[in-house]
């Protein structure tokens, strides 16, 4: 893998640090006009999610990390497993709930997604921006309620709760917004 | 098509600057400074090994020298001042090679001026009425003095004057700060580096000037030691808004001492395998000679023209910054 030293640092660059897959979000040069020279970096773990700061001495470098985004069709859980296959090739990653994470609850037999892949091993799952999902279980809507004020939780097929206005009934299907996990509409079927 | 033809500073940025050269040269005229010009290509250049230069090749068939663009005009001007100047000034850019961000661009303008008979204290009343002045339409909070021990202190806990290794290593790991260990080891002048431009820059100088003087020994290659306490040496920083504007001296006249000043660095600079460089013979000479006592500063125009402007990235001040020139 390539090397990159701290003035090739930039945002988006995927590099290893203690071990583990990160990625860059921002570099500040700081140097005082008699002095050594730093680089203070803010940088996400890819594993953990988790973000920090470091700071390097300018000149120092890190390893690149092998780490790409690939769009994936979610195929199903096997109840240990999910499994999911890149459409061009049909070649096929499984991974578990671990690395899975939050995304399952949005994830439904043949949907879209994108697999973050780390030395061709899933990382991380996310899901669509916006996802569509049946409605499996919600109290009845009070008649004439067209404001979506208030709201009430509804259960989806893939285990999501969310908040519906309260005109959206049961077995309809709505889009949600997964980065908030917020209700967006009815979907017309 | 490229698209990068254009200035990455807007219209108002260049009458601003405009404006503000022609305030510092009122300022210097009315005080009876001479303005100077100094070359900015030389055959030597200072041996510092925290600042990079670029070299250029000059042909004068059939030889071929390496010259130096200037990191600073400092040694230039201090042979003019040996030869009998007088008080002196000069605006003009200056070279680091390596140095890109959001305060640093590198080739950029200094503001460079000399004293003769000044001491430190009486620079520093200087370098406060010319940033006041130029601040005057929007005006900054009182002006604060502070030395470096007591601002290094107030913000972490630490003398910055006496390494006490356990101590510096136990507020890295408390301060969330643990690879200051590893990078640092057991250099006190790379520990004050870190932990100051971390820690203690930032806080100073809220809408206000903010000079710090009485820098640790460890920190100062041209600046005289302090004549009453041996550990810290005539140097000042100025600062506003957490900014670091420029760099000041009561400068070192004595050409024995700079001699070995230099050597120091030289050395430095070769077990770092840092590019060689050699001593400006001419500058000693110069000292030798008989530099008259005198305080010199130095002010990064950009830099003072982001605050002026509310800039936040020099890229804001700058006609063409260096991905664009």
């Amino acid at each position: 893998m390539a090397i990159y030293s701290t003035s090739e640092f930039k945002a988006g660059l995927k590099v290893m640090l203690d071990n583990d897959p990160c990625a860059i979000i921002e570099n500040e040069f700081v140097k005082p006009g008699k002095g050594q020279a730093f680089n203070r970096v803010k940088i996400r773990n890819l594993k953990t999610g988790r973000v920090m700061e470091r700071t390097f001495k300018s000149g120092e470098s890190l390893e690149g990390a092998d780490v790409v985004d690939v769009e994936m069709q979610y195929l199903y859980n096997d109840g240990q497993f999910r499994h999911f296959m890149v459409p061009d090739t049909f070649e096929q990653y499984q991974t578990d709930e671990k690395v899975v994470g939050d995304a399952g609850k949005w994830l439904k037999d043949q949907d879209s997604c994108t697999v973050t892949l780390w030395n061709d091993a899933p990382l991380a799952i996310s899901p669509a921006n916006f996802v569509e999902l049946t409605i499996v279980e919600t109290d009845p809507g009070v008649r004439g309620d067209t404001s979506g004020g208030g709201g009430k939780p509804a259960t989806l097929d893939t285990g999501a709760v969310v908040r519906v206005p309260l005109f959206v009934q049961q077995g309809e299907m709505i889009k949600v917004d997964t980065r908030t996990g917020e209700y967006v509409s009815r979907v017309k079927e | 098509m490229v698209q990068d033809w254009r200035p990455s500073c807007a219209i108002e940025l260049l009458q601003l600057r405009a404006r503000m050269l022609a305030e510092i040269r009122r300022f210097f005229a009315d005080r009876a400074v001479l303005e100077v010009e100094t070359p900015l290509l030389s055959h030597s250049i200072g041996t510092d090994p925290q600042l990079e230069f670029f070299t250029a090749e000059y042909r004068l068939l059939p030889v071929r020298q390496t010259l130096f663009l200037q990191t600073s005009p400092e040694f230039a001007m201090k042979r003019l001042l040996a030869a009998g100047s007088g008080c002196i000034y000069q605006i003009g850019k200056a070279f680091r090679n390596g140095e890109s961000g959001r305060f640093h661009n590198p080739e950029f303008t200094m503001l460079e001026w000399y004293r003769v008979g000044f001491s430190l204290p009486q620079l520093m009343d200087e370098i406060a009425g010319l940033i006041n002045h130029l601040f005057r339409a929007q005006p900054l909070q009182e002006t604060q003095r502070v030395s470096y021990q007591d601002a290094f202190f107030s913000h972490t806990g630490l003398d910055p004057l006496v390494f006490s290794y356990p101590d510096y290593c136990a507020y890295a790991r408390q301060s969330e700060l643990p690879e200051a260990v590893t990078i640092c080891g057991h250099d006190h002048a790379l520990w004050l580096d870190f932990l100051f431009s971390h820690k203690v820059q930032l806080h100073l100088g809220n809408n206000a000037l903010c000079m710090v003087y009485g820098y640790p020994a460890c920190q100062s290659s041209l600046a005289r030691i302090n004549e009453h306490n041996a550990l810290i040496t005539d140097r000042v920083e100025v600062f506003i808004n957490g900014v670091e504007l420029g760099n000041g001296y009561h400068e070192l006249t004595d050409a024995d001492e700079q001699n070995k000043r230099f050597d120091k660095e030289l050395a430095v600079r070769q077990q770092q395998k840092l590019p060689v460089t050699v001593k400006d013979q001419r500058l000693l000479a110069a000292l030798a000679s008989g530099l008259p006592h005198c305080s010199g500063m130095a002010i990064g125009l950009d830099r003072l023209l982001m605050l002026l402007s509310g800039s936040s990235a020099i890229d804001e001040v700058l006609s063409f910054p260096i991905h664009r020139a």
